[in-house]
């Protein structure tokens, strides 16, 4: 990044924004704003509390079932998608609808059929997420260079070579992309999910903080969320670079 | 018409594309053992679909294609494919790539990067085995292209218009050197080109095929003496010349 000429490191803006915050905090304006330094000693007070470490459990968990069923159905049904035309069509309309629907809507009937608990954030986790996995699955599979699968075959490829030697690696970039996406939108899935049961995990904290007006603790805990939220999606994008090489070669 | 040391036999095919384009009508021809012949036609003939019906990758409308005293009915491991878009996998390096017909036949992993290297080192790529195609230039990717269909020990290679991505310079470095390959090799080659000179230079056989729908218009066998001769000298050889000439007059009333 250049200001006047100059290099800045990039976390330079953030650190405007935080004495931004600081100071807006320290000022009185808002009281829904307290200063961030007191944010800080807020996180650093609830971190240690078994609470938290319910709450985060409860939610790693939900995220991580969910998210594993979003891959588990969501690639499968991606590439069935894009090998058969006629799965492609009668599904694909469907999975457009639901990729851009808001899934959040739907929580409340969730409760209704897989009862108040972790079951329903499960199931929200990953109907926020599978859908653009399949999607971009789909694409990537589509894509794969069609001279490669002619020449897999030239060479004797039989059918499940062709799956893992050559439409699965050339549609990994999609894939990954997908997975990265789904994983975004799988950490909203956790909080509006338990939010809106909002009696167990991060959400139910979300809940009292608010209900109580304890707005450090509030501002801690989103801060953790994103933190984690931008962590995971780092940790795919990382992979992404690294197969990247080739995708831009393809 | 089919001569005994034919090694393939194309017997009556023709090939309607879905949507009613006819590539192809009633081709009937032979390959001899051991040659090179080309697959030359104006452009849009139908080559490329007579190539790739041989190499059983895609299903001729009527007729039949015999190698080897077996029908085709799909790829098979005595035909090898070398592509017109090198077709290399972008993500595995020159060393997989040239293995890559060897991975898919179960070869481990040993045996076929010796293999492998081998051919790479024939080719002329050897230094090269873990780069990875995007490092390399048009040339030198269908050089792997080559090398791979080699390291599969066919005894077909089959050649779409290998030179066309390249440019003339390299294509003719390639052209001699491709012969130079194949001279201690029994193989046969069937090559399809859209480049007279490329097909006279090249060929012991010239198969001509007329505009669409795709037949044999002629068969031209060449009778120029290669031997130890130098590349520069063959194409000054009348025979060469005087080929080049006839495939011209041939080729001319197709071309609008």
């Amino acid at each position: 990044m250049l200001f006047l000429g100059k290099r800045i490191p990039v976390g330079f803006s953030l650190v405007v924004w935080l004495l931004v915050w600081e100071l807006v905090g320290r000022a009185n304006l808002l009281t829904i704003f307290p200063p961030f330094s007191q944010v800080l000693v807020a996180g650093m007070a609830i971190l240690p509390t078994e609470k938290f470490s319910q709450a985060a459990v409860i939610s790693l968990r939900s995220f991580a079932v969910g998210m594993a069923l979003a891959l588990l159905l969501g690639i499968p049904l991606g590439v069935l998608m894009a090998r058969m035309k006629g799965v492609g069509r009668i599904l694909g309309t469907w999975v457009n609808i639901f990729v851009s629907a808001p899934i959040s809507a739907l929580v409340p009937i969730l409760m209704g059929v897989v009862g108040i608990g972790e079951a329903t954030v499960v199931v929200t986790v990953f109907l926020f997420a599978v859908f653009v996995i399949i999607l971009d699955t789909q694409v990537g599979v589509e894509k794969a260079d069609r001279s490669l699968v002619e020449m897999a075959r030239a060479f004797g490829a039989r059918r499940h070579q062709l799956y893992t030697k050559v439409l699965m690696q050339s549609a990994l970039p999609e894939i990954l992309a997908g997975i990265r996406l789904g994983a975004i939108r799988g950490v909203k899935g956790v909080v509006i999910g338990q939010l809106l049961i909002s009696i167990i995990g991060v959400g139910e904290l979300f809940e009292l903080y608010s209900k109580h007006f304890l707005m450090e603790e509030f501002w801690a805990l989103v801060i953790l969320v994103f933190a984690f939220a931008f962590l995971v999606s780092e940790a795919v994008a990382f992979l992404e670079r690294r197969v990247e090489y080739y995708a831009s070669a393809r | 018409m089919v001569s005994p040391d034919a090694i393939v036999e194309v017997r009556g095919v023709g090939k309607t594309y879905e949507g009613g384009v006819e590539a192809l009508r009633e081709v009937t021809t032979a390959f001899p053992w051991g040659k090179l012949c080309t697959l030359l036609g104006p452009s849009g003939c139908g080559k490329t679909t007579l190539l790739k019906i041989i190499g059983g990758l895609i299903p001729p409308t009527t007729g039949e294609v015999w190698v080897n005293g077996k029908k085709v009915d799909g790829p098979g491991p005595e035909r090898a494919f070398v592509f017109q878009d090198f077709a290399l996998l972008p993500w595995a390096s020159v060393l997989r790539n040239v293995a890559f017909g060897l991975e898919l036949r179960g070869v481990s992993k040993e045996q076929r990067a010796e293999v492998a290297r081998k051919q790479i080192a024939e080719v002329g790529l050897a230094g090269f085995e873990s780069s990875y195609p995007h490092q390399l230039s048009g040339g030198m990717r269908q050089r792997v292209g080559l090398a791979r269909a080699l390291a599969v020990d066919a005894d077909i290679i089959l050649m779409d218009e290998p030179f066309s991505s390249v440019d003339e310079q390299t294509r003719r470095k390639f052209q001699e050197d491709l012969l130079d390959l194949l001279r201690h090799r029994e193989k046969t080659v069937i090559f399809v080109t859209h480049s007279i000179e490329e097909a006279a230079y090249l060929s012991d056989q010239i198969v001509l095929l007329s505009r669409r729908p795709g037949t044999v218009s002629r068969i031209i066998p060449l009778d120029i003496e290669r031997g130890r001769r130098s590349p520069d000298e063959i194409r000054r050889d009348k025979n060469y010349l005087d080929t080049v000439d006839e495939i011209w007059r041939v080729l001319k009333q197709y071309v609008t």
